[in-house]
This record gives structure tokens, C-alpha cells and sequence, in this order.
């Protein structure tokens, strides 16, 4: 259960920090601006899941503990939320991917047989229609756009797409967490990710990259070097301060 | 970029019954994401139930320059205001 939670918690601290990297360098005031609330609201929910999981855990870690002071092998995260930000292109295509994944994900969570994971996912899931119905709009604009912005869109999407296949990948843990009724299995997931996502495509005028292949150890603690050097500039204060209070 | 996109005039209801106020403007390349737009920069404290976005170009406004024809005239009519009437108690607040 423990891990569970992690695997929610890490997804959307890290992405949520990614975003945050955004604040104050964002293409037009109003991105910005859209993108601090976007990023603000995935760590309100980074502290649901990882306070869940400090408590569940027993070992007196409150969120910020979890989140402050563990190390990259620790976290659980996908590895598409710790890709860098790159251009605007990647920021949007990485949003775009993970909220179709995170809304269907929260929709299911929403009927867990643990109610407080029900509760969270209740309380995330209109969040998370919000940034979806955000990240595919501007998918579909900047997809179907000048030929530039095309042309970033489609390499966005040929970059991240190694990263998708991890969404969809059963491991132990899920296997478990579907019998005790907690979560389905995110293969059950992937037939409607994959329908939302073509739909979206099109519109876009972007195309799908036939390859299979998934990159895949997130969700076990195989991180890229990216999230250790987002990780170092996140955890610096907590890390070089202890406690720090002001 | 934003220099190229029209500017939008923001009004938001804040409550129900109450009518939109003018809350500010914002760049924005069409309606749909002035939307958008809107409700990221306006409503991050749960200032609103409802928006509209209008184009600035499409407001008409009272020129500055005609401010004393306009308005100065029903400057000195008290008659006017309705402040001469006794108002039955069992009206209520109006």
C-alpha cells in the first residue's frame, strides 16, 4: 500500500516541480501563470498522497519527509513526469500524456475499495480534467498550427513516446492492489488511453510513432540521471538545512 | 506571441445573483483560450462562478474629452434621486 501511494505521490511531485521549473520563463504572461497553477495544484495533490503514505507507512514521515528527504532510488514516479522541460513543445506533450493517463487513472481511484484513496482521488480528479481539457487544446493548436509549431509538437511526441508503454505495465504490486479491490490494473487502462489519444492525434494532424518499445523502472526506483539533478536543486534547502523554519 | 494576439476584457459574477464585474485584461489569441486564460489569472481564489471574455476592440467607450456634456448636467438635479420618498416599512430593504 505503502509503494502505492509513492507511485501516486512521486508522479505528481515530480511533474509538479518540472512545471514549476516553467515560473517566470513561460513563452507569454498567461502560460505562466496557467502553468504555476497547474504545477501548484499537482503538489496540493503530492501532499494527499504522500501524507496517506507516511501515515500508512508508521514511521512518524509526514509528506514533506517523503518528499524532502529520499533519495532517486526511493521515488516511484514514471519516468515520462521526470523528463526535462526542454521547449515548450516537450513541456506540452509531456502534460498532455500524463493527464490522459492521470484523469481515466483518478477515475478509477475514485472507486477504490479503500475510501481514502477514494477521498484523494475524488478531490484530484476535477484538477486533473481541468489540465486535460488545457494540454489538449493546446496540443491540437500548436499540432495544427504553423509549421514550426507542428513540427515541435511531432518531435515532442517522438521523444516522449518511448515513455508511454510505462503507464500501461503490470507489475506485483498491481496485481495486488487489483485484488484488494484498491486499484484496476493499469493494462486495463491502455485500449482507452490509446482510442482518447488517436482521437486527439488526428485533430492535431500529429502521427503516432509505430514503435512499441517502453522505456520502463520508475515505478521500481530505475531512474534517468535527470531526476537526481532535479532532485538535488528541489531537496538543497531541506538537504543543506534541516528543519530550516522562517 | 502575445504582442501579435488582441487583448480581452475580463468580467467575472462572483456570487450567484450578483452581476459580472470588470476584474482586468488579458492576451489571448482567440475566445476559447481567453477562456481559459481567464480563469487561471482571475479565479485562482475561487473568485468566480461565471466568466465572459470580450474583445476590446468591440467595447464602445464614452470619450474622456466629452466627460463634462455627458455627465455634468444631471450633476445639480437632486430630483433625480429617489431620496423624497417615504418608503412603507413592509418593503423591506430595496
Amino acid at each position: 500500500m505503502f509503494e502505492f501511494l509513492l507511485r501516486m505521490g512521486d508522479n505528481t511531485l515530480v511533474l509538479g516541480h518540472r512545471v514549476s521549473e516553467w515560473c517566470g520563463h513561460a513563452p507569454v504572461l498567461e502560460e505562466d501563470i496557467a502553468l504555476a497553477n497547474i504545477a501548484l495544484d499537482l503538489i496540493g495533490q503530492t501532499r494527499l498522497w504522500l501524507g496517506l503514505a507516511g501515515e500508512v507507512e508508521g514511521q512518524g514521515r509526514d509528506a514533506d519527509a517523503l518528499a524532502f528527504r529520499r533519495d532517486a532510488w526511493d521515488f516511484r514516479n514514471l519516468l515520462l513526469v521526470e523528463r526535462p522541460n526542454r521547449d515548450f513543445g516537450h513541456t506540452l506533450m509531456r502534460q498532455f500524456l500524463f493527464d490522459l493517463w492521470h484523469l481515466d487513472r483518478l477515475a478509477d481511484l475514485c472507486r477504490s475499495a479503500d475510501e481514502r484513496v477514494a477521498g484523494i482521488a475524488k478531490k484530484c480528479v476535477k484538477e486533473a480534467d481541468y489540465h486535460l481539457e488545457r494540454s489538449k487544446d493546446l496540443i491540437i493548436r500548436l499540432g495544427d498550427g504553423t509549421d514550426e509549431s507542428h513540427a515541435r509538437m511531432q518531435a515532442a511526441l517522438e521523444a516522449l513516446w518511448p515513455y508511454v508503454g510505462e503507464m500501461f505495465t503490470d507489475d506485483a504490486l498491481d496485481m495486488e492492489m487489483a485484488d484488494k479491490g484498491i486499484a484496476p490494473l493499469p493494462s486495463a487502462q491502455r485500449a482507452r488511453f490509446g482510442a482518447a489519444l488517436n482521437g486527439v492525434l488526428s485533430q492535431a494532424m500529429l502521427t503516432r510513432p509505430e514503435s512499441d518499445f517502453a522505456r520502463q523502472g520508475g515505478r521500481t526506483g530505475t531512474h534517468s540521471e535527470d531526476l537526481g539533478h532535479m532532485l538535488a536543486t528541489m531537496q538543497f534547502l531541506q538537504r543543506a538545512y534541516p528543519d530550516a523554519r522562517w | 506571441m502575445a504582442s501579435d494576439w488582441p487583448l480581452w476584457e475580463i468580467f467575472i459574477r462572483g456570487q450567484y445573483g450578483l452581476s459580472h464585474r470588470h476584474v482586468g485584461s488579458l492576451h489571448a489569441p482567440d475566445a476559447e483560450m481567453a477562456m481559459l486564460n481567464a480563469r487561471d489569472v482571475y479565479t485562482r481564489r475561487n473568485e468566480g462562478v461565471s466568466i465572459w471574455v470580450v474583445k476590446s476592440a468591440d467595447i464602445t467607450a464614452s470619450a474622456p474629452s466629452r466627460k463634462g456634456p455627458m455627465f455634468d448636467p444631471s450633476n445639480d438635479k437632486t430630483y433625480r434621486h429617489p431620496t423624497f420618498f417615504d418608503i412603507p416599512d413592509d418593503v423591506g430593504s430595496m
